[in-house]
């Protein structure tokens, strides 16, 4: 694998919409569970356990059989009972293989039941197939996974709580071995049956995003 | 300690449900409460030891075929303990659903030190109907929460609608954290297929989603378990489908 290229995919700075989201931070803020640096962490540290670790698994998975792409969306939903987070994944996946159009062919496999190339899919799947038409492994994608799932919300805890960026990169660098561990263990099991791939929930980012859809004003999408 | 215990629930032809199989052994007692003059049929589960402690491995299989309607319930909360050093306690449930099942046990309380891990997976066929509770107390009063996992599998029609796992304990990372359960210690989560009679009453800590297959799911955290019952317990009550307003 290249390490260059795996900075290119896992780069914020990539044009697919993420910095429009908070990964579900916008609600917690709003709610009164995270106020300080401390809860930015235990919200990091729980997201990247279990959305994270879910994330991870199926980006590695599809990296790994792009062919089965239609089988770990439909996992995805699956493990995502709230409308507004499917609909925020799906925005984002829309988003990453538009970006992904002009970076590396999608395997010449992901092709939808009627012969087309596939434009609608939760943003890990896509995060996948990306990383396998780079030339990346499973392992790759699901590290870039990892980490985009603890930076974005990072950097939306920045802009939502006024809190001193060196400090919030602090957090990152913290969990930065928590996210490898997350990453082999999703790698290890990106053979298995869709079933028995990470299913860990997160309740309060269900809840906390059925409410922010509802809000008239917010900062970000999700 | 092991144990195994299995209910089927048949249509009785006169409109009834008859129970064709219902057993137990300690510490997973089934019993057949309530009259016989309805359509459905009441099974308590009943439990015959303290527990589950830790080296427990715990089995129950409920089939509901076309037409029978079951009702599951269990006359106290299940209370994990921790016991002796042993592997988790386990317990793990199989469900087949032809006719209509409604799954509304008391919450269980993980216990301070306790290990412990439910493993549900329900298969629906097509045209079954489902009520699926479970709820979980992380901790008795004032002390920390136990080790538990529950990993729930639930498919309808040969497909996997709902797949979700929540882990709480010292050793679940983040798990309070306000991604997962933030100051909750109770969380209580609802499956319904095709859906539930009522909806919500708007509460920060609680929300009815819509599954991307048929069905919803209603969750709800809260400080206490108190909290969660005033979100769900309307959602599931059999007779009254209007939901009563709920605490914020």
């Amino acid at each position: 694998m290249s390490l260059a290229t795996l900075l290119v995919l896992a780069d914020g700075r990539l044009p697919a919409g993420g910095h429009a989201h908070s990964g579900g931070l916008e609600a917690q803020v709003s709610a009164g569970r995270v106020r300080d640096l401390d809860d930015v962490f235990g919200f990091l540290r729980g997201k990247l356990a279990t959305g994270g670790l879910v994330s991870a698994a199926f980006a590695a998975a599809a990296c790994r059989r792009p062919g089965e792409w239609a089988a770990l969306d439909d996992g995805l939903d699956a493990r995502t009972p709230s409308p507004a987070l499917r609909k925020a994944s799906r925005a984002q996946g829309r988003a990453l293989l538009r970006a992904g159009r002009s970076m590396w062919p999608l395997p010449a496999v992901v092709r939808t039941a009627g012969g087309t190339v596939p434009r609608d899919m939760h943003q890990p799947v896509a995060l996948g197939l990306l990383a396998a038409g780079a030339g990346l492994g499973p392992l790759d994608a699901a590290v870039a996974a990892a980490h985009g799932v603890t930076t974005g919300s990072a950097g939306a805890a920045v802009r939502l709580l006024g809190l001193d960026p060196y400090a919030v990169h602090g957090l990152l660098a913290r969990l930065a071995p928590e996210c490898d561990r997350i990453a082999a263990e999703a790698a290890c099991r990106s053979d298995d049956p869709v079933d028995d791939l990470p299913a860990a929930g997160s309740p309060l980012l269900d809840i906390g995003a059925e409410h922010h859809a509802t809000w008239e004003v917010r900062l970000f999408a999700s | 300690m092991r144990a195994f215990a299995q209910v089927v629930a048949e249509a009785d032809g006169r409109g009834g449900t008859r129970l064709a199989v219902l057993r137990g052994e300690s510490p997973l007692l089934l019993r057949r409460t309530g009259g016989r003059s309805g359509g459905d049929a009441t099974v308590h589960l009943v439990g015959g030891a303290a527990g589950p402690l830790r080296g427990d491995d715990l089995r129950l299989e409920v089939t509901v075929r076309a037409g029978a309607v079951l009702t599951v319930r269990s006359v106290a909360a299940q209370l994990a303990l921790p016991g002796r050093p042993a592997p988790a306690s386990r317990l793990v449930i199989h469900a087949s659903v032809a006719g209509t099942l409604r799954w509304l046990p008391e919450p269980l309380i993980a216990a301070a030190g306790c290990d412990h891990h439910t493993s549900s997976v329900i298969e629906v066929a097509e045209g079954g109907e489902l009520v699926w509770r479970d709820d979980l107390v992380c901790g008795r009063h004032a002390e920390p929460s136990g080790d538990v996992r529950l990993d729930t599998t639930i498919r309808y029609g040969g497909r996997t609608l709902y797949r979700h796992d929540l882990t709480v304990g010292r050793h679940a990372d983040g798990w309070d954290g306000a991604a997962v359960l933030g100051g909750g210690r109770a969380v209580g989560t609802v499956v319904a297929v095709p859906g539930l009679p009522g909806t919500l009453t708007a509460s920060p800590g609680a929300a009815l989603m819509p599954l991307a297959g048929p069905g919803v799911l209603a969750t709800a955290v809260g400080a206490d378990i108190r909290q969660v019952q005033a979100a769900l317990d309307p959602l599931c009550a059999t007779e009254a489908p209007t939901p009563l307003p709920v605490a914020a």
